[in-house]
């Protein structure tokens, strides 16, 4: 009977006598939802263009910022530090089209999923490598991004709102809006979709499956930079942010894996309801819930909806 | 020419559906089972024991479990770590409140607690599909992952919060605990690993390897033919873990002589995954190649350059490991995408005509 | 095989009835208010222009679809809802359009999964293989060999069906249909992408198949040719709705059916 009042009225108590503490849960689960967001649109970016499920898209992004501290950190000034990763990230999608997707086009989609689990790995040796494995600051300052908060007043209390966050938010939605632009209006945008659909069909209707390819690489690997900087700016930059990026599959799971706005919408409720989950049940249940709550809440979600929030739902022909 | 055939016709059905038909086939499995009874436990190297094979034949029938589910099955799982922990931690309370029932029954005990959580995390199954069902499997790693630490009672509400294995003896002879030999518990995970495989091998030639193929490959048509679809998924998740169990319980309790929550991570997960994908899904065979190439390469790695007389640091040949391993699973996919059984197959084909070329 | 409720069908009486089913898909409506029957022991062609509602037709006596509208009655059991494995259960196998077969698996083994109904060993001795296990593999693997015989494939049975041509997948997908020794067999296009001699093989196993074990058969087929030949009577669908049904020469000259699909001969 106690258990039962624990669970679910208490909290809801809880949130009720401190309306203020309620507000700024929910801005810090909208802001680690917008997070969870970025880097799963870069999942949804190449799955959209590719079929290709990019697990290594969690570690592009540690990847990415590391470049860019460490660049940093040698000497260079931050702006071109920032052009030089985006010329590696350029690089980098280069390389995985010649060396990776060229030789595996047509292979079944589970083949190139787990050739970026073998990409995953070479990162992170070589990042290590290059780079150390310690956590990096990043350089937040020089890249003129806010620091400090702006404390609001409200509902009997106040909510401080980091400026970084909505710094992060703004980004997000700014790099939404350009691609949702970008893969519905232009020329380049349809082609990606086509390639989405069927290797073959694009190549025989004459789509250069290799430069697509390699825009949309480092169209992720752009988004894995921004997430990686927003990420860092407001924790450090470590192989820590590789396994908070499996979060995304939750995300991914809620939005639909070809969803640009799905994938905003899921992050946001994958973040605001394991904020939530987290501060008003976590102390029932013990710390540290906010590991798996993110793939419970997306595994209830599935066994309502199969294909997802957004998903398309597949109908087999026979 | 060393691998013909010809001239071993079969005269009955049985004898057609023999699991190994060829001859050469049948004296390389003899050959390869002396070698593991009689000869490696004779060479006395605790090296080679403790470092390579018995790890090599925890993760082999963890493999097997995982081959069986993922291979076999089509049903993707990021959960083996979880359930090898379930196993784990399943054997401990059991050695530890029970402690006058031989160790050995314990282990195998366990993987049935193991393939009860697969199965409770299998539910999902009936109504979602493919890669979607791989978070089910995501939750259920991180969810127990958790457990294992948030759950004192597991670990005996030991301050460290692992566990240790106690000493257990067998036939009079200690199995697990610090007084073990590594020939010891060697010979106890080579039986139990030989017999566990002989068993999902019997299942995977017959009627429900059968059923779980069918399942992979078009499940439409699987319910068409009157497979029921639920329950097929279901024992497969159960049998899988089962399998997994028994490996978890044996690498606490045979292998490392205590675990903790950090041993059965989504890291794990991905290791065994990675041995199923470079074996061979759907290969028994395969399972141990995969098992023997992950585990066994870093191992050279970490080795060569010593034994070429460079000096590297141990953390750089760590990243070179985690480089190399990544590029040849690239590699591999590129080349042979059904792994390094379908790789031994085209050899013995080779065999086979040698010395022409086809 | 005999699900409760159903009864023994004597030859020349219906053993499936289809009254006023309607399937819609959304908006799309595949198949509208149509009835007819199938006699057991006949050959019966559902023939019509492509998109007229002949594979959903199909999906609808086997369980996939469940008709928005209309009663099914297989056997003397009416049903409303039929799960495909029930179908299976109940004596109904089918073969398809895109060739439905397990292809990470050889012939073999594709045609003993069609035994998968009739094989009971347990978990435990599956386990253990020698004994009943192998007993009841070898038993069906007799059966099986027969049908390999029947359909003349034994040369390519444990190839992997992937590797295969196109016409000798149809043939293991038939042979793993009959496997299932099924009452009514559903054919959907089973010559399509033969050549004339591999049509006329598999024109012999369907009558073979008619006559010998006294399977009854309901077939789509474009091949006016083989239609008219083989089947005992034919049912004629366009836009989902049935337009004429009767026996192969009085479809031939059916004004409907000729303005709708046949066209006039030159």
């Amino acid at each position: 009977m106690d258990l039962l009042y624990q669970i679910f009225i208490d909290p809801f108590v809880q949130m009720g006598t401190a309306p203020d503490l309620l507000v700024q849960t929910l801005w810090e689960g909208l802001v680690s939802g917008v997070l969870y967001a970025l880097i799963a649109l870069g999942f949804v970016l190449i799955f959209k263009a590719s079929g290709v499920f990019n697990f290594a898209q969690g570690i592009m992004v540690v990847f990415a910022a590391l470049t860019l501290v460490g660049l940093y950190e040698k000497g260079v000034p931050a702006f071109l530090a920032l052009a030089l990763t985006v010329v590696v990230m350029l690089g980098l999608a280069v390389l995985v089209e010649r060396l990776m997707l060229r030789p595996l086009v047509n292979q079944p989609d589970i083949v190139l999923f787990m050739a970026t689990f073998g990409l995953t790995y070479v990162l992170i040796g070589l990042g290590e490598m290059i780079f150390g494995g310690d956590p990096k600051v990043m350089i937040a300052d020089q890249l003129y991004l806010p620091r400090g908060a702006i404390d609001v007043q409200m509902l009997g209390g106040f909510v401080s709102l980091q400026k970084i966050d909505i710094a992060a938010a703004v980004i997000a939605s700014l790099m939404v809006a350009a691609l949702a632009v970008f893969f519905q209006k232009t020329r380049i945008g349809r082609a990606l979709r086509a390639v989405a659909d069927s290797h073959k069909a694009a190549l025989s209707v004459g789509i250069s499956l290799e430069q697509i390819w390699v825009v949309v690489w480092f169209a992720a690997g752009i988004v894995a930079l921004a997430t990686g900087i927003m990420w860092g700016a407001r924790s450090n930059v470590s192989f820590a942010l590789e396994i908070v990026s499996l979060k995304a599959l939750p995300v991914l799971i809620l939005g639909g894996f070809t969803s640009i706005p799905g994938a905003i919408v899921g992050g946001i409720i994958i973040g605001v309801g394991e904020k939530l989950g987290e501060f008003y049940w976590g102390p029932l249940l013990g710390s540290g819930i906010e590991s798996w709550l993110a793939y419970m809440i997306a595994l209830i979600f599935l066994l309502f909806r199969p294909q997802g929030l957004f998903g398309e739902r597949i109908i087999e022909r026979i | 020419m060393f691998y013909r055939e010809a001239g071993q016709y079969k005269t009955s059905y049985a004898a057609d559906q023999a699991i190994f038909p060829v001859l050469q086939d049948r004296l390389g499995l003899i050959a390869i089972l002396i070698v593991a009874f009689v000869v490696i436990p004779l060479s006395g190297n605790e090296f080679l024991l403790q470092a390579v094979m018995i790890p090599f034949l925890v993760f082999a029938l963890a493999t097997i479990g995982l081959n069986l589910l993922t291979g076999y099955t089509g049903l993707l799982s990021l959960g083996t770590g979880a359930f090898m922990g379930v196993g784990a931690y399943a054997c401990y309370k059991l050695a530890t409140v029970f402690p006058q029932v031989n160790i050995l029954i314990w282990v195998v005990v366990s993987g049935f607690f193991a393939a009860g959580i697969g199965v409770v995390f299998g539910l999902p199954s009936l109504r979602i599909k493919g890669f979607y069902l791989a978070v089910a499997t995501l939750a259920a790693q991180f969810f127990l992952s958790w457990c294992f630490i948030r759950i004192p009672w597991l670990y005996n509400y030991n301050i460290s919060a692992a566990i240790e294995v106690p000493t257990r003896t067998a036939f009079g002879v200690p199995v697990t605990g610090p007084t073990a030999t590594p020939v010891t518990r060697y010979l106890v995970v080579l039986s139990i690993v030989v017999a566990m495989t002989w068993l999902a091998s019997n299942l995977v030639h017959g009627r429900i390897g059968r059923m779980w193929m069918a399942v992979r490959d078009m499940d439409i048509a699987a319910e068409l033919i009157g497979i029921k679809l639920y329950r097929t998924k279901l024992l497969a998740f159960a049998v899988s873990s089962f399998y997994c169990g028994v490996a978890g319980a044996m690498l606490a309790f045979l292998w490392l002589g205590a675990a903790e929550s950090e041993s059965f991570n989504i890291n794990q997960s991905f290791l065994v995954l990675f041995m199923v994908i470079i074996g061979g899904l759907g290969s028994l065979t395969g399972s141990f190649f995969g098992a023997l190439f992950i585990w066994g390469l870093p191992i050279v790695l970490r080795n060569a350059p010593g034994a070429f007389g460079l000096s590297i640091t141990a953390a750089t040949v760590e990243h070179i490991t985690f480089m190399v391993v990544g590029a040849l699973i690239v590699f591999f996919l590129i080349v042979e995408p059904n792994g390094l059984a379908r790789l031994w197959q085209i050899g013995k084909q080779k065999l086979r005509v040698w010395p022409f070329p086809y | 095989m005999r699900a409760r409720g159903q009864v023994d069908v004597a030859a020349g009486e219906a053993i499936l009835s289809i009254e006023n089913v309607s399937l819609a898909f959304g908006g799309v409506k595949a198949l509208t208010d149509v009835s007819f029957d199938i006699r057991k022991g006949e050959i019966r062609a559902i023939i019509g222009p492509n998109g007229a509602g002949k594979t959903s037709m199909l999906n609808v006596i086997n369980g996939f679809y469940q008709p928005q509208q209309g009663k099914i009655t297989f056997k003397g059991k009416p049903r409303t809802k039929m799960r495909p494995h029930e179908a299976a259960r109940g004596g109904i196998a089918r073969t398809f359009q895109n060739v439905a077969l397990f292809r990470g698996m050889s012939a073999l083994d594709n045609i003993m999964a069609g035994r998968s109904l009739a094989m009971h060993v347990n978990f435990f001795w599956q386990l253990l293989r020698y004994g009943p296990a192998m007993a009841e593999e070898v038993a069906h693997r007799r059966r099986v060999e027969e049908i390999i015989d029947f359909l003349e494939i034994a040369h390519i049975r444990k190839v992997q069906v992937g590797r295969l041509p196109y016409g000798l997948q149809k043939r293991v997908e038939l042979g793993r249909a009959l496997a299932m020794e099924p009452e009514l067999l559903l054919l959907d296009e089973p010559m399509a992408g033969m050549n004339l001699e591999e049509k006329e093989d598999m024109s012999r196993f369907i009558i073979d198949v008619n006559n010998q074990f006294g399977t009854t058969i309901a077939l789509i087929e474009h091949d006016m040719g083989v239609v008219m030949d083989l089947s005992d009577r034919v049912v004629v669908l366009d836009y989902g709705r049935k337009i004429a049904d009767g026996t192969p020469e009085q479809i031939k000259s059916n004004q409907a059916v000729i303005d709708a699909y046949l066209g006039v001969a030159r």
